[in-house]
């Protein structure tokens, strides 16, 4: 490390002042967190060479990962079994453990090679109560089944965030609803990735569940470019606090509604390019729906006769 | 610098500044390399001297200061800048007040500058650029973009005529970003940078601005359309495979 420092001094000729170690771990962290779905890998390698320093790098590397494997909510193969676990902030036990609320087990994760390295049994401590759990599950069950339907390729879990420990009707809690597909096709130089979280607020007092979703979606398309999308959608829904079974139904319904209804308004959205949105940057062709009148191109008449044919005053 | 390139292929189009500086600080010796082989929105100065803007490029641009395309004067001042030669700087002349017309056309508004400079072939090189501020709070006609940003650069080598026939070598940069907000689909985002190259032998009867210009509106034409259809068609067939439309789901499509 300290050579490295030493050889850059030697070779920098502006006034510039050097980057500290730990400005250049920030820098590789931004890089890190801004991978695409399925891209970081990719970004760990390039940034890596370009820093070419890997005490740096395996520092950024150890705090960029974590963050970007809850967000990015991902999928991984338990150890021994053939269930999926995901990593999110809402089943995190500490920064290497997480809990699968469906299988009641608790994974260690090496986030930086992003693979499961442990399972064990969740403890009583980490499991919601069995009046909780009774919601969790019924939910987990028709939420599973919508999302079985609903994406070739979906993952989906429900955890308990609040109240997990209430034992009977007569307080509050709040049961999160996570799903994430995703397409990685490096090959067809594509990636795409649709995550969505479903925070559902039990209010006893009430009897009503408020629910409130944030639906993220992104793709990546780089062949001989680099274009990119990056949609978010945020709403709100309200139902009546029903038995265990009643709740899931009607939750799943408003859920399975709200994301049809987003889907059909981002092919909306896509429709409207072309011959919409796209005119604010740049019309198709000009008003006169000709080409440009590049021909009469004679030195200086050239903007008089074209302002003519056009008709614009000067 | 294959690894930095690698980079900028990946971060999010519209973070491209954040990116390209983040590596020239990490890189401080291959900065003349990023900085010509990175794409990056067009910057703006105001020409003091007829109160009109002018693009900033690296074809303006010596030491740290611009060349005006208007005034033909360096900003800040500069003693010893170079200059077109007078006969390339007619031309120059001409091809800025036709390009902003034809810029004004399709754009409705915007930025356009040209530059010109003799090669070592006795060619010379012109470099046509555009920017466009489509927001409804910059100059969006029709409201519907939050924020939209399109930057063109055009560069044209030409060589020099053998028997009434010029050769034209135009590369063209495009980066855009549009962003839609609303109640129902919430904040969609979609941005990027694609090149391209066409090479065509022209007499040059009509005159290099007319060669010019037509192969740069065909360009523009082409990448429109693919930046629309291919590039932008590509995210949206993702997202359908993500999550198909309720009429696909009936017939259950097999995984592909």
């Amino acid at each position: 490390m300290y050579n490295s420092r030493q050889r850059m001094a030697e070779e920098d000729e502006t006034q510039e002042p050097e980057l500290s170690d730990k400005q250049k771990k920030e820098i590789a962290k931004w890089f890190l967190l801004n991978s695409p779905a399925g891209e970081i890998q990719y970004v760990a390698k390039d940034i890596r060479s370009v820093l070419n320093d890997d005490n740096v790098y395996n520092a950024a590397a150890s705090e960029a990962f974590p963050l970007y494997n809850k967000s990015h909510m991902m999928c991984l193969k338990m150890p021994g079994k053939s269930e999926d676990v995901l990593v999110t902030s809402f089943g995190e036990i500490d920064e290497n453990d997480y809990l699968d609320p469906r299988t009641a087990q608790v994974v260690t994760v090496d986030h930086v090679k992003q693979v499961c390295t442990e399972v064990r049994p969740a403890s009583d401590e980490e499991l919601p109560s069995p009046y909780i759990e009774d919601y969790r599950c019924a939910l987990d069950a028709e939420i599973m089944k919508y999302v079985n339907e609903a994406y070739p390729k979906g993952i989906c879990s429900v955890y308990c965030v609040r109240g997990k420990d209430v034992e009977e009707p007569g307080s509050d809690f709040e049961l999160v609803v996570v799903i994430s597909a995703t397409r990685h096709s490096p090959q067809n130089f594509c990636n795409g990735s649709w995550r969505s979280v479903w925070n559902i607020e039990f209010k006893d007092e009430v009897q009503i569940m408020d629910v409130s979703g944030i639906v993220q979606v992104g793709a990546h398309y780089f062949e001989e470019g680099n274009v990119q999308l990056d949609a978010k959608h945020e709403c709100k829904d309200s139902t009546l606090f029903q038995s265990p079974d009643d709740s899931a139904i009607s939750l799943t319904n408003i859920i399975r509604h709200q994301e049809t209804e987003y889907l059909a308004a981002l092919q909306a959205s896509y429709s409207n390019l072309p011959d919409t949105t796209f005119k604010d940057l740049r019309r198709k062709l000009p008003v006169t729906r000709t080409l440009f009148p590049w021909h009469n191109t004679l030195q200086f008449s050239l903007t008089r006769d074209i302002t003519k044919e056009l008709g614009i005053g000067k | 610098m294959e690894a930095a390139m690698g980079l900028m292929r990946r971060m999010p189009p519209k973070h491209v500044e954040t990116a390209l500086s983040a590596l020239l600080s990490l890189m401080p010796d291959h900065s003349s390399d990023l900085l010509s082989q990175v794409d990056q929105p067009l910057q703006v100065l105001c020409d003091v001297d007829c109160g009109k803007e002018f693009i900033l490029c690296e074809y303006n641009r010596d030491a740290d200061s611009y060349r005006s395309p208007w005034s033909n004067k360096y900003h800040p001042p500069l003693e010893d800048g170079p200059y077109p030669l007078p006969e390339l700087r007619k031309l120059e002349i001409e091809a800025n007040e036709v390009f902003a017309i034809y810029r004004d056309q399709y754009y409705e508004g915007g930025i356009s500058s040209v530059y010109m400079w003799e090669d070592e072939n006795e060619g010379f090189v012109s470099c046509f650029l555009i920017k466009k501020d489509g927001s409804k709070s910059g100059q969006g006609r029709r409201g519907y973009l939050q924020e939209g940003a399109w930057d063109a650069i055009h560069v044209i080598e030409v060589a020099p005529e053998e028997e009434g026939v010029a050769h034209y070598c135009l590369t063209s940069t495009v980066m855009l970003s549009l962003t839609t907000n609303n109640e129902l689909s919430g904040t969609f985002n979609l941005s990027g940078s694609i090149r391209r190259q066409m090479n065509m032998d022209l007499s040059v009867a009509d005159g290099h601005l007319c060669n010019m210009g037509k192969m740069i509106e065909e360009m523009e034409g082409k990448l429109r359309n693919s930046l629309d259809q291919v590039y932008f068609g590509k995210t949206k067939e993702m997202v359908c495979t993500l999550r198909p439309p309720s009429e696909l789901l009936q017939m259950k499509l097999p995984d592909s």
